[in-house]
């Protein structure tokens, strides 16, 4: 893969100078009387992968949307911070939506130099769309129009978008959501790939508690508005899907989203 | 929808325009089909009526035969009347449509994209557009005479709400996702405008532009019918004093090809401009 690396590409190897460190300190969003989010304290490593999963309601969105900055809290603060000097930074996050969104009267070399936000209009801009483009395995087809690409390839090109700026971190709304699983299969190790190759701190929303662990470093799961559970995935990658330790994790984790709520049945057999 | 034949895969890879003189006949009969079957019922119809005013079952001071017609077409031609009252009203529509659409545009634009404008403008222009503009015709001549000022209000009146209503609509249902997208990526003001609200518009503001066509049209005719010196429309005027039918025939037929040429203009531009969506994809 040849994706456009960060600056200071010398440190590259370092996994520890990638990506922005994020802390978020009592953040809280509440829409008129409804709380959606009470109060978040989360401290997420540079160039870590960490899932958010809960069920549809939980307030996984919102945080995302709050972490880039399409929504503003009622309380609380996220501050973005450099891995090394500590410093904070302000936060170049980007966010790629369940729905591809790209816009559908512009060529996908086009809805790609999107992504490149302010620098979109440099010279550079089409080499950087190219390039990244072809990391995301859709080289040649920079003059598509979106609409005849198929669901995955949307997607791949909206990924593409999120990428090209290089950014420092990545929030990502569901992106598979919407697509077949094989698509999916291929999709989380196309994620996977390009976050080992860039490093960028990686924030996965996903209702699919298997996705979740095939891809993170660390699963929290969301309830109420709160962490109900911050569970540590310490597994070799690339994960085998369907292995023991994953099935382990992932009975233990729905189990505490359905806990609650799970009724014994009348007859156990 | 067309569907064309493609029983072979190469049919669909042939450059778009190639010589007639290079195609098998199988071909040159399905290129005829396609492109001369929605002239089939013109001509039949032509056929028909001058077979009945050949037989004398069509009285020729109701409506001349088409020959005729024909005959009163190369007359007004070579004197050159026809074609500087074509002028005169094509000049009259082009600029009234101009006027209008400009200024129904301009205000779908300023409602469409703020809020306040909307509030403070909206209510006057549906007031004004629920007036059937022809009905100002005796106001206007009151204004304005018969000068060429009246034809471009009534013609820029007309096209006005059309251009409107379909810019305002267009801008109002872009889709709000795309427009979070690109906010999310820094894009606003008039970059956001070029990039994703303007595009996203596009095909309703055609819409809007084929009705302004059609009525840019027909309050031409009305309006040189009733009140002008020159023009199609005067000419057919003029002709019913003197019981001219032939050239009262020859005046609707010319409008009625002028307004298929504009419309197909649109549809040409529509066909440039909205090549991304499916809808308007060259079928070929």
């Amino acid at each position: 893969m040849s994706l456009p690396r960060r600056e200071h590409q010398d440190r590259a190897a370092d996994e520890d100078n990638r990506g922005v460190a994020i802390s978020i300190d009592g953040l809280a969003r509440s829409f008129g009387a409804q709380a959606v989010l009470e109060g978040i304290d989360l401290k997420i490593e540079a160039g870590s992968f960490v899932a958010v999963v809960g069920r549809s309601g939980c307030g996984k969105s919102t945080l995302l949307r709050l972490l880039v900055g399409l929504d503003q809290p009622t309380s609380g603060s996220v501050r973005f911070s450099d891995p090394v000097t500590g410093a904070a930074v302000a936060g170049a996050g980007r966010i790629m939506f369940q729905e591809a969104r790209l816009l559908p009267w512009a060529k996908v070399l086009e809805n790609v130099e999107v992504g490149l936000g302010r620098r979109r209009s440099l010279p550079t801009a089409r080499a950087a769309a190219s390039a990244t483009l072809a990391a995301v395995g859709l080289e040649g087809r920079e003059n598509d129009w979106p609409g005849v690409l198929s669901g995955g390839q949307r997607q791949r090109v909206a990924l593409a978008r999120s990428l090209v700026s290089a950014p420092d971190f990545l929030a990502l709304d569901e992106p598979f959501g919407a697509l077949d699983a094989l698509t999916r299969i291929e999709m989380q190790t196309l994620l996977e790939g390009v976050w080992l190759d860039q490093g960028f701190t990686a924030l996965f929303v996903t209702h699919d508690v298997a996705e979740a662990l095939t891809l993170a470093d660390r699963v929290i799961l969301l309830e109420d508005g709160r962490v109900a559970l911050d569970q540590v995935v310490d597994l070799p990658r690339p994960r085998r899907r369907g292995s023991v330790d994953l099935a382990l994790l992932e009975e233990q984790i729905l189990k505490a989203i359905l806990g609650s709520e799970r009724v014994r049945p009348e007859y156990e057999i | 929808m067309t569907v064309a034949p493609m029983n072979d895969a190469t049919s669909l890879t042939l450059p778009r325009r190639v010589s007639v003189l290079s195609w098998s006949p199988a071909r040159l009969v399905e290129w005829g089909a396609r492109h001369g079957a929605p002239w089939l019922v013109p001509l039949l119809l032509l056929a028909l009526w001058q077979l009945g005013a050949s037989l004398g079952a069509i009285p020729p001071n109701v409506a001349p035969s088409p020959v005729d017609v024909a005959k009163a077409f190369g007359r007004l031609t070579a004197s050159g009347e026809l074609l500087s009252n074509i002028e005169i009203s094509f000049l009259r529509a082009l600029g009234g449509l101009l006027v209008g659409g400009s200024l129904g545009f301009a205000l779908g634009l300023a409602n469409g994209l703020s809020p306040g404008s909307e509030r403070l403008l909206d209510s006057t222009v549906q007031m004004i557009r629920t007036v059937p503009h022809l009905a100002l015709i005796p106001l206007v001549i009151l204004w304005f005479g018969i000068e060429e000022d009246a034809k471009l209000f009534l013609v820029g009146l007309g096209v006005l709400f059309p251009v409107y209503i379909n810019t305002f609509h267009g801008i109002r249902t872009v889709d709000a996702q795309l427009v979070e997208m690109a906010r999310s990526y820094d894009m606003s003001g008039f970059e956001l405008f070029r990039r994703v609200i303007f595009p996203g518009a596009l095909p309703s503001i055609f819409v809007g532009l084929r009705y302004a066509i059609g009525i840019a049209w027909l309050t031409l005719i009305v309006a040189e019918t009733i009140a002008a010196q020159s023009g199609i429309g005067y000419m057919a005027m003029n002709a019913r004093d003197f019981m001219q039918v032939d050239v009262i025939v020859v005046a609707i037929i010319v409008y009625a090809l002028l307004g298929k040429a504009a419309d197909s203009l649109v549809r040409r531009l529509e066909r440039s401009y909205l090549g991304w969506h499916a809808a308007f994809r060259d079928r070929n």
